[in-house]
């Protein structure tokens, strides 16, 4: 008998709650009741993966507001943080808030919340060793479905990598200035019931303002401002919920239902988010302002055709020094010899 | 599963086509909850799910809509309403999935947690209810909510109830329930608005099972009235993977 191959191990040392593995999502079993789960976005999601090797939607940890510390064990890993502006330090000195980096055994990297932004992606090069459920990670932790044990990562979870990744190069910067979104207009296609809302109604729903509540989490997102109110009534025969549909409950005020959402529902519907500004709306932290803007099919679809080819063009990294950082960064860094080689000075 | 043309499309209306985004397409036959109605839907998810367009990823039957998911950088938006409306036109008639389950079903006190309250509203006696409710052959019009978890249609006019006002704390998996008019088979714990009448011991979904999902959209359903005793042990045989639930064609 052979030993089993080295396996190296995310080791989380700290989480706080919401944090939980997230590949692209379980798709195909709508039809049954089953949520597809996968990133809040979708985007940043990519990004962290491709940084490092990994498809567009291999598994990541989704780190929510509430932060994360991890160390390597066993080996050491090839990791890539990116997503909202988190603040982020491997052993105490301080990272851009996209970086891939080197993981070595013990090193302790730690993710909090920044500035600005509501989840950021862990992503490691290689596979998840966890099993799958209906052919996904995705975690969805109402049903109890994927990730580890179907709920959220906890301090103590060690997470195998397969196979273990090859060293390497000392960090970089990952140059994403797509993940720069503030909140501002957020596109939607109108429907499928917006017959349901008088002509006034439709534009106070645009018009707005709108703020994010803090009521959300990744099923829904609450919004706060004008009172809707419904033409025909707010009971509809249940049906299908697309991810970033806007319901209107009996109360007039909207949710926007995201990615672990019931896969069918019964209220009227007034809009949809479009795909490519659901991730934007996602990471709007509490209180953060903004209205709508319908916008056609064919825009949306521009909008889509622009983000295929943003992530089809790669992620491309830069040493840290020829990035924006603090004389307080720079001394960090400096301090690191070995951890971030001096290689990343170019 | 028999797909008929025998009506003449023409004498049914045209389904609305709406867009739920720029990435799911809803096909919507009507508004309410009518078998002929879910019949048209069950007919066009069929015809699509035999033969997939390219670039469509999903079909969600629900009772009086098809929602389709795709990819609108693989199939354009006018292409594939194009599609569906072909589709309809040939499929017009919905034979069901010739599939009626048999499910075990216990009334006892002990499980029936909202059972006498029902009764009371409705003004049955805890047997009479319990006698509507395995007298009624049931359709599957949906499935939706949690995994595998079937929405009913057919509840007997004396058993139909509104749902409560407030939630009721959450209930076991494998709970019966009955509100607004319908019935479903709750597979997960959840809270939940409606009242609880008995408990399956069979498992609609199970993940280890080679058919995960027992349940689909079309097929028609029974209960079979057990002692508590007889949940016990079916409870265990289905633990273990199996299927307790009997299985027929129509």
């Amino acid at each position: 008998m052979r030993a089993a191959p080295l396996q190296a191990i995310v080791r989380v040392l700290s989480a706080g709650p919401g944090t939980t593995l997230q590949d692209a999502g379980r798709h195909g079993y709508l039809r049954f009741g089953v949520t597809a789960a996968g990133p809040m976005d979708r985007l940043a999601h990519a990004t962290a993966n491709l940084a490092v090797g990994n498809p567009a939607g291999s598994t990541a940890l989704e780190v929510s507001v509430g932060g994360i510390e991890v160390t390597a064990e066993s080996a050491p890993l090839h990791v890539a943080v990116a997503g909202g502006e988190f603040a982020l330090s491997l052993d105490g000195r301080p990272l851009p808030s996209a970086t891939v980096l080197n993981l070595d055994e013990g090193a302790v990297l730690k993710i909090r919340a920044g500035r600005s932004g509501s989840w950021c992606y862990l992503a490691v090069a290689g596979r998840f060793a966890v099993p799958k459920v209906l052919g996904s990670h995705a975690t969805h932790t109402r049903t109890g479905f994927g990730g580890v044990g179907g709920r959220a990562i906890v301090a103590g979870d060690g997470l195998g990598i397969e196979p273990s990744p090859a060293p390497a190069p000392s960090a970089n910067a990952i140059v994403a200035p797509w993940l720069d979104r503030p909140l501002g207009t957020v596109r939607v296609v109108l429907g499928p019931q917006h017959d349901y809302f008088a002509d006034d109604q439709i534009s106070a729903f645009l018009a707005g303002p709108w703020t994010v509540s803090a009521k959300g989490d990744r099923m829904a997102c609450f919004l706060e401002g004008p009172r809707l109110t419904h033409a025909r009534g707010y009971n509809i025969v249940s049906d299908g919920i697309a991810m970033g549909a806007i319901q209107v409950p009996g109360d007039g005020r909207p949710i926007v239902l995201m990615a672990d959402r019931q896969s069918t529902g019964g209220y009227p519907k007034i809009a949809t988010v479009i795909g490519p500004d659901l991730g934007r709306l996602a990471q709007a932290r509490p209180g953060t302002g903004f209205s709508f803007e319908a916008v056609s099919i064919a825009e949306a679809v521009a909008a889509l055709r622009e983000e295929a080819a943003l992530l089809a063009r790669g992620v491309v990294v830069e040493p840290l020094v020829r990035t924006h950082l603090s004389s307080e960064f720079l001394l960090g860094l400096n301090l690191i010899d070995g951890v971030v080689g001096l290689d990343a000075f170019g | 599963m028999t797909l008929v043309a025998s009506v003449p499309a023409t004498a049914l209306s045209a389904p609305r086509f709406l867009d739920a985004g720029e990435a799911a397409l809803v096909v919507e036959f009507g508004d309410t909850v009518d078998p002929a109605i879910n019949d048209r839907v069950l007919a066009l998810d069929a015809a699509l799910c035999a033969d997939p367009p390219a670039g469509t990823r999903e079909f969600v039957p629900t009772y009086r809509s098809l929602m389709i998911h795709y990819d609108p950088l693989q199939i354009d938006r006018d292409a594939l309403v194009a599609i569906v409306r072909r589709a309809t036109g040939a499929v017009v008639e919905w034979q069901g999935t010739a599939t009626i389950w048999t499910l075990p079903c216990c009334y006892d006190p002990a499980l029936a947690e909202d059972l006498d309250e029902a009764a009371q509203i409705l003004k049955l006696s805890r047997d009479e209810a319990i006698a509507l409710h395995v007298k009624a052959t049931y359709r599957v019009y949906m499935c939706g909510f949690t995994p595998g978890q079937p929405y009913l249609g057919g509840v007997p006019e004396p058993l139909k109830i509104s749902r409560r006002p407030t939630p009721r704390p959450p209930h076991p998996a494998g709970a019966v329930l009955i509100g607004g008019g319908l019935c479903v088979v709750a597979p997960f714990v959840m809270p939940t608005g409606w009242y609880v009448i008995g408990q399956t011991p069979e498992r609609l979904y199970a993940a280890e099972r080679k058919d995960a999902f027992l349940i689909q959209a079309g097929d028609a359903l029974r209960f079979d009235p057990i002692d508590l005793a007889t949940f016990r042990n079916l409870e265990q045989r289905a633990a273990s993977g199996e299927i307790v639930a009997r299985k027929s064609a129509a």
